[in-house]
């Protein structure tokens, strides 16, 4: 994420000097980044990176359940290293968007690179911070596989919670060194004891490696920093080698194209250097390097083992996707593994309050996009919601983040449409196969769902939860995963009063209200996280909705068997509040096929009209009467229904979080 | 028609939303003035003289329009109305005060309406027949229901008792031209106590009953205890039966349904409102009062939308330095006057003669408009509205569900 000028300055961000090998920490004044920020740092004085050898650097993470205080503990270690100065302002340093400090999570990683002297040493050590969210599981795997070690994060009083576990799990799979750290020792309810006795059991590391802290008083934290260099061991990488660079995030600046987040496998980099994409195997020369301090500085070169940016003329940032492999031109390398574009999870309809702001939104979308290519975007159009787009996101999060992030950075006000998940159809008639090519579709939209005579099996997206909860809520936890189609996988005590629930879910059971239902029967405690798990059968149908035997397109959903009635039932009598009565009886159904599985009745009017109009009233009077008139063109007819586009907003749209 | 308005009340009644003042003195012979002046004054404006007109405060001057003639002449004054407010609260010297200012300004024929909207608890016989003597011919009684529960909810001043001494004593006075309110629909109210109420309104009405169904208006005393639950909301359905049980009643009673809430026998109707209805030009005097008509004195050729200042001192002070207190005047589009006439025209059993439609839309025919296929065409093909040779009105079943057929024409009516 780019960074902002204004914020640059307020951190009052100091660099220091990489020649003074014997003074460890000196802090030449710098240019006030708010006039760098803008423009090309051309004419700066470059830092010259290769008097940090691999030996010297350390690439680590932050990891943390939400709220245990990643941001704090990263604030404190830019102050130490003297990366930016003290003051009491400096909360979530790292975290750049409105929304990531409302919302206390990480959404962009943003990295910096610190300098510490420990026992003589200069070590560079370079902080990776990731995604706070499993929706950026991908993106934390490849921030992670630019370490080699993280710091384990817990809450002194909250303990290990779901995040918690999805997070050391990620980090023992890329065989990462752990420090764990519990902080918040300085509150009340802090109860360092029991958590350590939590992570024993929980991630097999003894008692005494922890590091009790107090991010926000500082305490330990410098016993962190020398753990980072003592623990962690350096990148296993040589100057030597040709040039492997992993892109590990990328953003987008209006005046410099892509500013593309890269890790030096091998090698080295410099301005003018000709580089290849292993993933788009586009061509680039490389206009400037860098490393992040946290705002830019330039450098004239990077080395193996350190981390940066790069400006290679990349237009858009789906020229510089997570997880690719640069290399020299003419000198390939193996790619690094891993690699694979960002995979939508869930889709949502996004719409114009107004159809006149389409074009207004179309370009916030664009911009916003540009600096976030894992959202996917496809022109849609409903007849009930005017022209439109169907958008992709990683998950829940993702979407609400994002649609946050319209609102809050470009003011547009948006219909987002209840989330919908990918369901998959194996297909057993020929005709289909060979329509499709293929004998495996994806089904994002309802109309294209195919007959059950012509399918062999659907298959619906599947996640494996994790949910830590304080044991008293077990009983309604269970019945609640249990009402959502979950299958229960693991249940263990992490200490004597909590539990972890492992949970196979459908997504698309979790999708629309699972989290808010969970933190509502369980007064706030339970946590709750989630990883892909891959697709499995399921018993899908299609449920149309008809008023007065027409089917209403924008309605139909697909939805699991066991599921229809309830949801049909739901469907039929919200409909029944938002549709205006008309002069005629509207029966709305939810139907499977030609089965009827749910009715409503609207009556008609047989008593519509004002009592009182004379002279005086008549003015207000027709601007209501026109007011609807001109509604009539944006009703939708169903057959001699008219369904105003209201109704089909408070039926489609996402309900706000409570 | 002129309809001068008399904006101030005794007390606010819990259901009502209009432009009323309750000030502990009214200094009469100041507003006196302020009426008489802004009729003369927009008498002036419209040359009413030279056809008709109408004066109150809430109430106006019915100018009778000339048929298919944009300056025909002479004309005059074929009602006036006198609304609030509470009008009967003036003095019958106020009412006699701009009646002759009308009669001066205007030609005033003997036979012309002259309404007083009047509460049954200020109105004594004597003071009624001061209200004669004045040149009053017509009686507008708010009895609004006859039950002192009822009263008591909807805050009136009157009892049960009162209301009916009340119209007796109207009726003794203004024989055949006394009109009484009543409201149904009230929370609370039942099926059976509505045609309770219905009976005894006929054994006590003249030949003119209006029957409004209350309306909860956003602000009211009433709507806010409905809203917090402390008053049932009256069910849609139970309200349809309520109306269509006084239909049928009255209908056996001989009165004829000339408009949505208003029904005459004898061919007791209001001249007045049906200027209203018809779209017929009226002047409004007094403070908030609307106006709508052609100010040819001021060289305008175009019917107007107006509306005089809201607030009473701020109206006097106005009306004193300029004459009249026209707070906004706004040009009505041949359309807009089509969208008026075709909202209110369609209320009246009569609906929308083709004489009167030619008269605001020589081009084109009702037929030409809605007589195409169209939404309206399926509305008269379903039997919610008419178009013959008398012009296009509702049916017995259309009328009462007149709101939901006028979007439709309006937007028909609009794409011509």
């Amino acid at each position: 994420m780019a960074l902002a000028g204004r914020a640059a300055l307020r951190w009052g961000a100091r660099l220091p000097s990489p020649c003074a090998a014997a003074a460890p920490l000196c802090r030449p004044a710098r240019l006030p980044a708010a006039c760098e920020r803008r423009y090309s740092s051309r004419g700066k004085e470059k830092l010259d990176m290769s008097t940090y050898p691999v030996e010297s650097i350390r690439n680590f993470s932050i990891i943390a359940h939400v709220d245990h205080g990643k941001s704090t503990l990263a604030d404190r270690l830019l102050e130490i290293t003297g990366t930016i100065s003290k003051t009491d302002r400096n909360k979530q340093v790292l975290d750049k968007l409105q929304v990531e400090r409302e919302r206390g999570i990480t959404v962009k990683a943003q990295s910096a690179s610190l300098f510490y002297s420990h026992e003589g040493r200069d070590y560079l050590l370079n902080l990776i911070d990731t995604p706070g969210h499993v929706d950026f599981s991908y993106e934390v795997s490849r921030s992670l596989s630019a370490c080699q070690g993280v710091i384990l994060v817990v809450d002194a009083n909250e303990g290990i919670q779901a995040q918690t576990v999805a997070n050391f799990y990620l980090a023992f799979e890329a065989q990462l060194s752990i420090i764990p750290v519990i902080n918040k020792i300085d509150l009340k309810n802090a109860d360092p004891e029991r958590v350590e006795k939590q992570i024993e059991k929980l991630f097999d590391i003894p008692t005494d490696e922890c590091i009790r802290i107090s991010a926000k008083q500082g305490t330990n934290v410098e016993t962190v920093l020398q753990k980072v260099i003592e623990k962690i061991p350096p990148p296993q990488c040589n100057t030597a080698d040709p040039l492997k660079a992993l892109v590990f995030d990328s953003t987008f600046d209006h005046y410099r194209g892509v500013v593309a987040n890269i890790a030096l496998f091998g090698g080295e980099i410099a301005k003018g250097h000709k580089i290849v994409s292993a993933h788009t195997k586009k061509r680039y020369e490389v206009n400037e390097v860098g490393i992040l301090t946290p705002d830019e500085q330039p450098t004239h070169k990077l080395y193996a083992g350190q981390v940066g940016y790069l400006i290679a003329g990349m237009k858009e940032v789906a020229e510089a996707q997570i997880g690719d492999t640069l290399f020299l031109y003419k000198q390939p390398v193996e790619p690094l593994p891993g690699f694979k574009s960002a995979k939508p999870m869930v889709f949502a309809g996004m719409y114009p309050m107004d159809q006149t702001e389409y074009n207004n939104l179309k370009s916030a979308l664009e911009r916003l996009t540009l600096n976030d290519s894992s959202v996917t975007v496809h022109r849609d159009s409903s007849l009930a919601l005017g022209a439109g787009w169907r958008l992709g996101f990683l998950g829940l999060l993702h979407m609400e983040v994002f649609n946050q992030r319209l609102e809050q950075e470009y003011n547009m006000s948006v219909i987002l449409t209840a989330p919908t998940v990918p369901y998959k159809a194996v297909l057993s008639s020929a005709k289909l196969i060979k329509e499709y090519g293929k004998d495996q579709i994806t089904i994002i939209n309802p109309a294209q769902f195919p007959d059950k005579l012509s399918v062999s099996e659907y298959l619906e997206p599947t996640v494996l939860g994790t949910i830590v909860t304080p044991h008293e809520y077990i009983g309604k936890i269970i019945t609640l995963c249990q009402d959502r189609r979950a299958v229960q996988k693991d249940m263990l005590y992490i200490d004597e009063n909590r539990v972890m629930l492992k949970y196979l879910f459908p997504l698309n059971e979790i999708v629309v209200d699972f989290y808010d239902a969970l933190k509502s029967l369980s007064s706030g405690y339970a946590s709750f996280d989630y990883e892909d798990a891959g697709y499995q059968s399921a018993d899908l149908i299609k449920m149309d909705i008809l008023l007065n035997g027409n089917p209403v397109e924008e309605l139909a959903t697909i939805i699991h068997n066991d599921k229809a009635y309830a949801a049909g039932k739901l469907l039929c009598e919200r409909l029944k509040e938002t549709i205006p009565r008309q002069l005629f009886e509207i029966a709305i159904q939810a139907a499977i096929g030609k089965k009827i599985i749910a009715r409503e009745t609207l009556k008609a009017y047989r008593k519509n009209v004002v009592a009182k109009c004379y002279g005086g009233d008549i003015t207000r009077r027709m601007k209501l009467l026109k007011r609807q008139a001109e509604g009539k063109r944006l009703m939708r007819r169903i057959g001699n229904v008219e369904v105003p586009r209201d109704a089909f907003i408070r039926v489609l749209k996402r309900e706000p979080d409570k | 028609a002129p309809c001068p308005q008399w904006p101030y009340c005794r007390k606010r009644c819990s259901y009502c939303n209009f432009n009323t003042y309750v000030v502990p003195a009214v200094d009469e012979a100041a507003v006196r003035a302020c009426l008489v002046r802004e009729a003369q004054t927009l008498l002036r404006l419209s040359q009413v003289h030279r056809w008709v007109y109408k004066v109150a405060h809430g109430e106006c001057w019915a100018l009778r329009c000339p048929p298919a003639a944009s300056h025909p002449l002479p004309y005059s004054v074929s009602s006036v109305f006198f609304g609030g407010g509470t009008p009967s609260l003036a003095s019958p010297g106020t009412v006699a005060a701009v009646l002759e200012a009308v009669a001066a300004a205007a030609t005033l024929p003997a036979g012309a309406e002259v309404t007083l909207e009047a509460n049954p608890s200020s109105t004594s016989t004597s003071c009624l027949a001061g209200f004669r003597a004045a040149g009053v011919n017509r009686l507008s009684i708010g009895v609004q229901s006859l039950d002192d529960a009822e009263l008591r909810m909807l805050g009136r001043e009157h009892t049960a008792a009162e209301a009916w001494k009340a119209v007796e004593a109207a009726r003794g006075l203004f024989p055949g031209r006394t009109s009484i309110d009543l409201l149904f629909g009230l929370p609370g109210q039942s099926r059976d106590a509505w045609a309770q109420r219905l009976e005894a309104a006929l054994g006590l009405c003249d030949d003119h009953i209006s029957l409004y169904q209350l309306t909860l208006e956003r602000g009211t005393a009433l709507a806010a205890q409905v809203q917090r639950g402390a008053l049932p909301a009256p069910p849609q359905e139970l309200l349809a039966d309520m109306y269509q049980t006084a239909r049928t009643v009255l209908a056996a009673a001989g009165f004829r349904h000339y408009e949505v809430s208003n029904f005459a026998r004898k061919g007791a109707l209001s001249t007045h409102n049906l200027s209203y209805w018809r779209a017929d030009q009226y002047i409004g005097v007094g403070p908030g009062a609307h106006g709508r008509f052609v100010p040819l004195g001021e060289g305008g050729h175009s019917r107007e939308a107006r509306v005089q200042t809201l607030e009473p001192v701020a109206w006097m002070r106005e009306v004193q330095s300029q004459g009249h207190s026209t707070r906004s005047r706004v040009v009505l589009s041949p359309l807009e006057q089509l969208e008026e006439l075709l909202t209110l025209g369609l209320r009246m059993d009569e609906g929308i003669t083709h004489e009167r439609w030619r008269h605001f839309s020589p081009q084109l025919s009702l037929q030409a408009v809605f007589g195409a296929p169209g939404e309206a065409r399926a509305l008269l093909q379903h039997g919610w509205l008419v178009l013959d040779s008398g012009g296009l009105r509702c049916t017995w079943a259309g009328l009462a569900v007149l709101d939901s057929l006028l979007p439709d024409l309006l937007w028909q009516l609009q794409q011509v």
